[in-house]
This record gives C-alpha cells, structure tokens and sequence, in this order.
C-alpha cells in the first residue's frame, strides 16, 4: 500500500509555552484504518488539527497525497473529510442543507443523488427536512459524518466518534468505518474506547504527552504483546516456590493453594510444558488449569505506564 | 479561486437573514421612520433650511449612513462569531478556502444586506420628504463602499470578540457616538469651534459629508477628503483582516 499522509518531526508548541506534540513522525497508507490511543491532553486532537489546517505548525511537515497541507493546502483539504470530537452544528438549520453547505465549502457541485444516497446510510434520510436543534445527540453525529463526507472525501479524520454514544449507535458507526473502509477511504481515528479500535483498526498508534510511543499492526501489536496467564491450582498448598521452579517466575496466589504463570505466545516456545514436567519431577499435582489472555486494553496501559 | 465555496458562505448567510426577516430587516427600517417622524416632520418642520436643504431632506443622508454603519457591523460581526460560538469554523478552517474567500463570503453577504437597507431606507425617505440626488451614481459607489469597509470592521470585531458582550462593546459604546457625533443630523459648523475642531478628529464625520455632498453637493469637507478616509478607513481594515488570517489570531490555535 501507498503512502497518503506524513508527518515528519512535527513539534506543535501553543502560546502558552505548551508542547502539545513533541518531534513526531507518522506515515499512514492508503485505505488503512489507523486508531490513535492515548489519555486526554496526549496530543491526538492537536496532531488531527495541524493536519486538516485548524493548528498551525510550530515545526516540521506534513504531507497529503504527496502535498504539503500549507504550501499546497488547496489540494491535501480537498480529499480530508473531519469529524472532530465536540457536535459542532448550526443548530437552526435543515440536516440537508446543512450537509449541501458542507459540500459546496469544498468547491464541489451539488449532487442530490449522492447526498441523499449518504443521508440513507447513515440513516439521515428520514430526518433529511428537521432542524438540527430537533435531533438526539447520536443523530446529531451521524450528521457530522455525513458532513464530514459530503464531498466524498479520501481521508476521514474521526475524533473520537463514538464518545458519548449509546453501544447500538456505537456498532452501526463501526459497520459505517467498515464500509467506507471498503470504498477505500482511508480513516483515521482516535479514540478512548480500546474495543473499539480492538474491533475496527488495521494499525494502532499509541501517543503519551505529545510523542508517538508506537505504530503497529494490530494483530501484530497483540501477537508480540500478548501474554498469557495460565492460573494453576495445587492439589496441596505451598509456603514458597520450589527452587526448581524458580526460573518459571511464577506468582504464588490465593494462600499458595494457586500459582500463576506468564508466557508469552507470539514466542515460539511457550514453557508450559516443561514447566509441567518439573512439577511432576518434584511431585507437586495439579489440580485444575485455568488461561487468561492479555487484551489490548491491558497492553496499552503497559506502554503508557512504562 | 474557490467560487462555489464563497457562494455557499455568501448564501448561508443570506439564508439566515430571511430566517431572521424581521431582525434583519423590518427592525432597521422601523427605526428610520421613527427617526423621520421625530427629526424630519415633529422637529423638523421648525428647524431652519440648511444651505437650502430642507431639514427633513438634510438628515436622509446621515440616517442611512447611521443604519447601514450599524447593519453592517452587525451583519459582519454576528455572522464570522456564530461560527466560532458554537464551534463551526473547523468546518471554514478545514475546506479549501483562502482567508480572501472566506472574508469574501461573509463581508459580502452583510455588505448585500446593508446596502439593500441603505436603498430601502432612501425609498422609505420619499414617503416623508423630496430629494433630488445630485450624485446618483456617486451616492451608490459611497453607500457601497461604506457598507464593505464597516463589514469588514464587523469581520474584524467578529473574529476578536469572545463573547457576546463583547460582540457589542465595541458598536454600542465606539460606532454609535462616532456615528451621531459625526453629523447625521447637523453641518459640524452648527457646532462651537472647539467642538468643530474635535468633530474632525471623528473619521465618520468625513463619511457622512461625502455621502451628503453624493446626495446635495454641499458637505462638512472636501470630497476628496471623504474620499480618502473612506479609502484609508478600508485599507486599515483589510490590512487587519491579513494580519488575522496570516497569524491565524484568535482563529487557529
């Protein structure tokens, strides 16, 4: 897959003295769905802004489809569709026309066919004529996407889509992101909820306190960063671990009647075996076994607190 | 150039007047008459003519400059600070426009709106008085050009505005006096020579008496010196507005 977006070395520093994004650099292919993770002020919301053009740049570059979003700004905001975190609409306009304002911002012609086609997606079309002020919160967002998209945008930016939104809304928005995943627009989201780019992305990017701590495939970030836990229960309790045990850092539990073991499975070996062996050796019987698996939301926490 | 984009702020926004009919139209215009009926017929008809201008004829030209001043910074000021209250201006910041389209869009929607008052105003004036227009033409290209450079006034104090009150500071306790001070409903020689003096140092003083020159060939001062203010008056305003966009002051982060 080809390169869409850049960012090489961006630092954006506010006036407050504030370095909001500390030297980072990303590249994001084409069609991808990329979810940002990080706690609130880790820079995400700054990031998505210098790049559609509402923060300037401090230091660095950006480029969309090979243009630069200051010098060649025209060309990078004509394929970027923005969703931003805060519903932000004319409250004492028509859903329609709110969305044909949209379109027409973005130099295109009006094209009835394609608006009313969008407003069916998202499920608009029934309240194409009500004013914005009239609709539910989760209406009121799927009219931002549908702004967002009016001019048939390459890159959506969705800043955290789903905040504040009921689970039913919350999976028809996933099915939406698949969707347009499928018409290859390439998408860009942050979010607060792990299941949610759990479900939905191809490449996670974790940030904290303005720097990029990681880029990954998703299923390659769980792989390498999973770790799995395998709960032993004893027939017969003990006091300490074996010496012969000990190379296993296992953690005794629940009055040593229990051990846990941690084991990585993305390694090729994963010891479970050999541990077993051992404790035949030494005699300790097993009672029960039990494994848990690492999700992604336990390894986000680990990389930001490390 | 982004014209459909333009078109589409300019629209909006004259959209949202007709949403607002009566705010934005048949609230000046009331205020006029009241003025008229006030000024030209109660007082009026016991004031003196001025330089052969009946009195009631002799303050058209300085109500509508009142109005359309008002109206447009108003129009301009309110529309650019909407956006930015209720957070829609990502929308401006994010599409393919330049600062000149967006300022285009929004000064030429209040500039279309209090031009359009201006003349219904001069139409509603015959109601009450006659007036033959010495400068026709002349009083068109003024009432245009007053109405492009208060919007862009308005722009200027839409995008600095953090709050409504603010959003009114600056025409309710600067653009108000300037404008009565300036010679609405008087010659500045009517006033003592020390207020003559002061009265100068008004820039819309130098509006009104072009503007009334448009309309009798008689003002406070020369034309051309109307004509330079008005110029000067625009060139300041659009040398903020750069300034504004350049730095992104009070629009980006």
């Amino acid at each position: 897959m080809s390169e869409i977006i850049s960012v090489k070395n961006l630092v954006k520093k506010y006036d407050s003295d504030f370095i909001a994004v500390k030297n980072l650099s990303l590249k994001i292919n084409h069609g991808e769905i990329i979810a940002l993770l990080g706690p609130n002020g880790a820079g995400k919301t700054t990031l998505i802004s210098t790049i559609c053009g509402l923060t300037s740049i401090t230091c660095g570059s950006i480029t969309v489809n090979g243009f630069d979003v200051i010098k060649d700004y025209r060309k990078t905001r004509e394929i970027i569709g923005l969703v931003p975190q805060e519903l932000a609409l004319e409250p004492f306009e028509k859903v329609i026309n709110s969305v044909k304002f949209s379109r027409r911002l973005f130099g295109k012609k009006d094209d009835v066919e394609y608006i009313e086609n969008l407003l069916k997606k998202l499920q608009l079309y029934d309240k194409k004529d009500n004013i914005i002020k009239s609709l539910s919160g989760g209406m009121k967002r799927r009219v931002m996407i549908a702004k967002a998209l009016s001019h048939n945008p390459k890159i959506l930016f969705l800043d955290e889509p789903t905040a504040g939104v009921d689970v039913e809304l919350r999976k028809d928005m996933w099915n939406i992101i698949k969707e347009l995943k499928n018409e290859g627009v390439t998408i860009i989201l942050t979010t607060h909820y792990i299941e949610e780019a759990e479900m939905i992305a191809d490449n996670i990017g974790i940030i904290n306190h303005g720097e990029l701590l990681l880029v990954e495939e998703k299923n390659k970030l769980i792989k390498r960063m999973s770790v799995k836990t395998l709960k032993v229960k004893l027939k017969k309790s003990l006091s300490t671990i074996p010496s012969k045990l000990k190379k296993y850092n296992l953690k005794l539990i629940d009055q040593g009647n229990s051990f846990h073991y941690y084991y990585n499975t993305g390694k090729e070996k994963t010891g479970i075996t050999s541990l077993l062996s051992d404790m035949n050796q030494i005699g300790i019987n097993l009672f029960d076994i039990q494994t848990e698996e690492t999700s992604l939301e336990d390894i986000f926490v680990k990389i930001i607190k490390d | 150039m982004n014209l459909r984009g333009i078109q589409a702020i300019y629209i909006y926004e004259m959209n949202r007047s007709f949403r607002t009919l009566i705010q934005s139209l048949v609230s000046p215009v009331l205020s006029t008459i009241l003025y008229f009926i006030v000024f030209g017929a109660a007082i009026g008809s016991r004031m003196e003519n001025i330089s052969n201008v009946t009195y009631g004829a002799f303050i058209v030209p300085g109500l509508i400059m009142l109005t359309v001043q008002m109206q447009s910074v108003n129009n301009a000021s309110f529309g650019i600070y909407f956006p930015k209250f209720i957070g829609t201006t990502y929308e401006l910041l994010s599409a393919p426009l330049s600062f000149v389209e967006i300022v285009i869009g929004y000064v030429g929607a209040a500039t279309t709106k209090a031009f359009s008052i201006g003349l219904i105003i001069l139409a509603t004036s015959y109601l009450f008085v006659t007036i033959d227009i010495v400068h026709p033409i002349f009083m068109l290209f003024f009432l245009l050009l007053t109405c492009i450079s208060f919007s862009l006034l308005g722009f200027i104090i839409g995008i600095v505005s953090d709050n409504f009150e603010q959003l009114n500071i600056a025409p309710m306790l600067i653009i108000t006096p300037l404008v009565f001070l300036g010679g609405s409903f008087y010659t500045i020689d009517m006033l003592p020579p020390f207020w003559q003096n002061f009265a100068l140092l008004n820039p819309i003083v130098y509006l009104i008496s072009g503007f009334r020159w448009a309309f009798f060939g008689i003002g406070d001062v020369p034309i051309l010196t109307s004509i330079f203010f008005i110029l000067l008056f625009t060139s300041i305003c659009i040398s903020i507005i750069w300034y504004i966009f350049k730095t992104g002051y009070r629009i980006k982060n």
